[in-house]
């Protein structure tokens, strides 16, 4: 931990950490367009309720597993604290 | 059966048990052993409040009633959960560098602290919230009412409204407890908030019991429950689309506009980090509360008798199937939904109405205000107490005088339409510079409006504000204005309908009237502080170079903060700067400070109005705001490290030139030590010389020569005395001391003093104040030396308060391994420039002779303090002359 | 003979002293402790000899002697000045200011009253 950092290593890091943050901004969009998509099923009428709730629930699963993804590695740079969030 | 008596036995039992583990996190916390309290865990369980009675219970009902809509209310916060990287982060985040203590607050801080904004804020969220406090009153109520109506066996009905006022006056108790015990709303209620995470656990774990009781012990597994589903009256999902987009949206909204989210979010957030955590862990917290919805409600429309209220399944088909335990656990999971709720609802009102509508009203009251004496802290909470018992009434009645039986979540998505009213404020303030106080005004009153006008009121019903006919025909006849038709736009849901205009109306006034307004200079700084929150933090400030005194400041800050907090910080900040003491140079950057750290006492309107009126209104200018905009740049061009090291240049020239300006008044302080010393000698040997020459002539009538040589007699001792003080010094100075360890008690040491002191000035009649309790102090210390030094000072007090009856406060108190005494007299104190050299020798800031002294007294004290290893200061801002006498608890090593 | 003296000095017992002294040979002695007021005393009714403390309470002695100085009815007045502190430049400021006799203490009572005598003498005759 103490040892100096490279630049190079650092530069990189940074970069990962950039484009982790456009995945945390991109994941809202992804999960509300998704939760929007049976909008536009019902036309044809052929949800039923246990179908779509399986949909709905499927997406807020995967949801959870990438925000966790996203948050963990997120917070792994700047952890200095003895906690954290290891679960 | 379970009896209604169990039931009230059980609900005490667990309020008790709550009460327990408040006041357990409560103690912990003040004991620093908060460690997992500050984990992101209970930050997540806290955001449970959001799931109130009204998803415990009303969300079955929902699901009964429209099938998989009721999923929206929890996707919406899901979304902006798992979005935190936009909104979320910078909220917390502005929300600690602004010490943020509401969602007003924040709109009001925003917007150039502009009171107007906070006061519209927060009467939009009491009228928002009172409803929703009264659904919860009813949530519980209507559920005791299952049980004893359960119990058939000749159960009288108990009364609700009675069970409401009991459960109503439980919660007030119970928030004013543990959530006004700290004034600074940005210190966590960690009572409060420990409490909230064992209910959100009972809540969850409630509604998981009942539900997989429901999927494996009564339907025979997931399949069976999917063949239930498909037969249920719901099977087909009969999707409204704008519904469901307009609730997913208004969910969200509401998660991050509701005063009480606000409060768990913003407020009690300690670690930006807890947000990471809480992304996911909380959208899966709403996931398991929902999992299990569907089931029920389809069981429960399958099995129980047509006509029961879905809104009860929870209950009702644990009930149904004689499953005691597990209702009783139902019970208590939709008690705790209900009473969490409107316990942070409550202390986040409170908070509101108090720093937004009392605190401005009590400043406008007194003018002279914030300099004045008197404790405003006691008022702050004092008014909190009162918000918190307001509140609670308002929910009682309307629970009261509304009825109840609606549907629950008719109330629940009508105040969650009206609090949503604040997003486009809050958002456009976080991301957008050009959003202006008058554009925010404008669309958040127009907005309410909207929203009360097509949802509030036509809620009340037929026989309420607006009538059948206003309803079909518009008022006064004009169609276009029908409630639920607005602009002639037809067969739409009223919900969404409400939610459309009054969000169209809202957004579109606030961009308009910010487009055309223009922002005052506080007003620009605030944004620019909120919008670039990330980018720089402290750069730009808010109040301009000005004349103001510490001491006035620190007289406030001391009603505001409390005595210790305040020295505390000012103490600090005097270090920062290079200073001793506990008066730092009111640069403004500290006043910045000050301000912030007041803020999160009072709101940030009422702390810029309070040190508006004493720093004289010295407050931005445009001129200013360009001045920061081009040191910033300039500040840009150095590196961080540069800049650290400028402070450091700055800071050492700081203390350089106090070392000089001490060094120029000692040399001339040197000087007149000779003068001074040939002075305090000479003037008793005069009388001495020139009375026994004529003595010595003789023929003196007896009467007289007694007289004089009475005379002599008393000016030799003086001299003696003065030489002993000399001497006295000489030797502390030159640390040959020999100190006299001994144990004695504090109370008996002030008690030698006292007595010295009153027994040798007859004609010094001050009146001394004590406090027996707090001087039963143990102390192994020279107490023979230690006794000098309060007799000196309380005899200083003696001589020079100049008060008509003067007073002198002894007050002891404990902080960490340090014991203060503190000697504060009600005279007119010792004015800023002469608080740094009394402690010099021969320093007498009057040349009264009645002091009868040399200058000598606090020197020596000051020697004496350092040589028992504590100190002995000047304390400003407590009125009158106060000296603080600070001694280490640990015992004094013998023989320096 | 009764002249009159007016002794201007705030330490009670060296009051008590000079007046003791001066009052048994034959003076008549006015006394006044305040600093700030002295000039005001001293001019309500002037006295023949004025012995004037440099350490007073509200005003320095010297301030007083200036401002005496400058009225013309007490631009002669015989003035003798006391000080506990005795260095030089204290007498040099009083000569400089137009005093007429500077004593330090602790002083002989004979030597106070031979000033006295001294600065009243030449004005009598």
């Amino acid at each position: 931990m103490s040892a100096p950092r490279e630049p190079l290593f650092l530069a990189r890091q940074n970069y990962r950490r950039r484009r982790l943050a456009d995945a945390a901004r991109l994941l809202p969009v992804l999960g509300g367009l998704l939760f929007l998509l049976p909008i536009l099923g019902t036309s044809t009428g052929a949800i039923t309720t246990a179908g779509g709730g399986l949909f709905v629930f499927s997406v807020w699963v995967a949801l959870i597993v990438v925000a966790a993804f996203l948050a963990r590695r997120l917070t792994a740079g700047d952890n200095a604290g003895p906690d954290g969030d290891s679960g | 059966m379970v009896g209604f008596n169990v039931l009230v036995v059980v609900c005490v039992l667990y309020v008790a048990i709550l009460f327990g583990v408040a006041f357990a996190a409560d103690k912990r916390a003040r004991d620093g052993r908060s460690q997992w309290l500050r984990g992101p865990w209970v930050y997540t369980l806290s955001l449970s409040i959001y799931c109130t009675a009204w998803t415990f219970y009303g969300a079955v009902g929902y699901a009964a009633r429209s099938g998989l809509e009721f999923v929206t209310i929890y996707l919406g916060p899901t979304l902006v959960m798992v979005g935190w990287w936009w909104i979320l982060r910078k909220l917390v985040h502005i929300g600690r560098a602004q010490r943020i203590t509401s969602v007003a607050d924040l709109v009001s801080s925003r917007y150039g602290k502009s009171n107007l904004l906070g006061v519209i804020v927060t009467l939009l969220a009491v009228v928002g919230t009172t409803p929703y406090i009264a659904l919860q009153l009813q949530s519980v109520t209507l559920s005791f009412a299952v049980f004893a109506s359960e119990g058939q066996a000749g159960f009288e009905l108990p009364d609700l409204n009675a069970t409401a006022l009991w459960v109503a006056g439980g919660l007030a108790l119970f928030t004013i407890l543990f959530g006004t015990r700290n004034l600074d709303a940005n210190e966590r209620h960690n009572g409060v908030v420990t409490a909230i995470a064992v209910e959100a656990v009972v809540k969850l774990v409630a509604l998981l019991a009942v539900g997989i009781f429901v999927v494996w012990g009564v339907a025979g597994g997931p399949s069976e429950i999917a063949a239930t589903i498909d037969a249920s009256p719901i099977a087909d999902w009969q999707m409204n689309g704008s519904r469901w987009a307009s609730l997913t949206f208004l969910s969200a909204a509401a998660f991050l506009t509701l005063p009480r989210m606000f409060q768990v979010l913003v407020v009690e957030n300690v670690d930006e980090r807890q947000v990471a955590t809480a992304s996911w862990a909380f959208p899966l917290y709403l996931f398991l509360m929902s999992l299990f919805v569907l089931p029920i409600a389809v069981v429960g429309l399958d099995i129980l008798p047509e006509g029961s209220n879905p809104d009860l399944f929870v209950l009702t088909v644990p009930l149904h199937f004689e499953q005691e335990g597990l209702a009783m656990l139902s019970f208590l999971g939709g008690f705790s939904s209900a009473t969490s709720m409107v316990i942070v609802a409550a202390i986040a009102l409170s908070t509101m109405v108090s720093n937004h509508i009392v605190m401005p009203i009590w400043l406008s009251v007194r003018h002279q205000g914030a300099s004045m004496s008197g404790d405003v802290r006691h008022l702050v909470l004092i008014s909190r107490r009162l918000s918190i018992g307001g509140v609670l009434l308002l929910g009682y009645l309307y629970f009261r005088f509304s009825g109840g039986g609606a549907a629950l979540a008719a109330i629940g998505l009508i105040s969650f339409a009206g609090v949503a009213q604040v997003l486009p404020a809050l958002l456009s303030g976080i991301f957008w510079r050009g959003a202006s106080r008058n554009g925010a005004a404008v669309g958040l009153v127009a907005g309410f409006a909207v929203w009360a006008y097509t949802l509030f009121l036509p809620s009340f019903g037929p026989a309420g504000v607006i009538s059948p006919q206003v309803l079909a025909d518009g008022p006064w006849g004009m169609g276009w204005l029908r409630p639920q038709a607005l602009f002639g736009v037809e067969g739409m849901d009223p919900v969404v309908h409400a939610i459309f205009w009054s969000m169209v109306i809202n957004t579109g006034l606030f961009f308009l009237f910010s487009l055309v307004s223009f922002p005052s200079p506080l007003e620009r700084l605030q944004g620019a502080q909120f919008v670039n929150v990330f980018e720089h933090s402290g750069a730009a400030r808010g109040w301009a170079q000005g004349g103001v005194q510490a001491e006035d400041l620190l007289v406030m800050a001391q009603r505001i903060m409390g005595g210790s907090e305040a020295q505390a910080l000012f103490e600090a900040e005097a270090a920062a700067q290079g200073k001793d003491g506990y008066l730092p140079d009111t640069s403004p950057d500290f006043i910045e400070r000050l301000e912030r750290e007041l803020a999160g006492s009072v709101g940030g309107a009422t702390a810029h109005a309070m040190l508006g009126q004493i720093v004289g209104g010295t407050s931005v200018s445009v001129e200013d705001l360009m001045a920061v905009a081009d040191e910033t740049q300039q500040m840009l061009e150095y590196s961080s490290k540069l800049e650290l090291q400028s402070e450091e240049l700055t800071r050492t020239a700081r203390q350089l030139g106090e070392a000089n300006e001490k060094l120029t008044q000692l040399s001339i302080q040197k000087d007149a030590f000779l003068s001074q010393i040939s002075h305090e000698l000479r003037t008793p040997m005069t009388s001495i010389r020139a009375f026994s020459e004529i003595l010595m002539e003789g023929g003196m009538a007896p009467a007289d020569s007694r007289k004089y040589s009475n005379i002599i007699h008393d000016e030799a001792i003086r001299l003696t005395r003065l030489l002993d003080d000399l001497l006295d010094l000489s030797v502390l100075e030159n640390g040959q001391v020999n100190l006299n360890p001994q144990a004695d008690n504090l109370a008996d040491v002030l008690d030698r003093a006292v007595a010295a002191t009153t027994s040798v000035g007859a004609g010094t009649a001050i009146r001394i104040k004590r406090d027996p309790v707090r001087e039963d102090v143990a102390l192994f210390t020279d107490t023979d030396r230690l006794a000098q030094v309060f007799i000196n000072l309380i005899a200083n007090a003696a001589k020079y308060c100049d008060a008509d009856r003067p007073k002198l406060l002894i007050a002891v108190s404990k902080r960490a391994d340090r014991l203060r005494i503190d000697f504060i007299d009600n005279g007119s104190g010792i004015p800023t420039e002469s608080q740094v050299m009394i402690f010099e020798k021969f320093s007498r800031l009057s040349d009264q002779a009645k002091a009868g002294g040399a200058g000598l007294g606090l020197a020596i004290c000051r020697e004496i303090m350092d040589k028992l290893g504590g100190k002995v200061t000047y304390l400003p801002g407590q009125g009158g002359a106060a000296f603080r006498v600070t001694l280490p608890l640990a015992p004094l090593v013998a023989g320096s | 003979m009764g002249k009159q003296v007016l002794v201007i000095e705030d330490e009670p017992n060296i009051v008590e002293a000079i007046s003791f002294i001066l009052a048994r040979d034959g003076w008549s002695v006015g006394t006044h402790a305040n600093g700030e007021t002295a000039t005001e005393a001293v001019l309500a009714n002037v006295p023949d000899v004025l012995i004037l403390d440099v350490m007073l309470p509200g005003r320095s002695g010297f301030d007083i002697l200036q401002e005496l100085r400058g009225d013309p009815a007490t631009r002669t007045l015989p003035v003798l000045m006391l000080t506990a502190r005795g260095q030089k430049k204290d007498r040099e400021l009083a000569d400089r200011l137009g005093v007429s006799r500077f004593m330090t203490k602790p002083f002989s009572n004979a030597e106070v009253l031979e000033a006295v005598r001294d600065l009243a003498g030449p004005t009598a005759s």
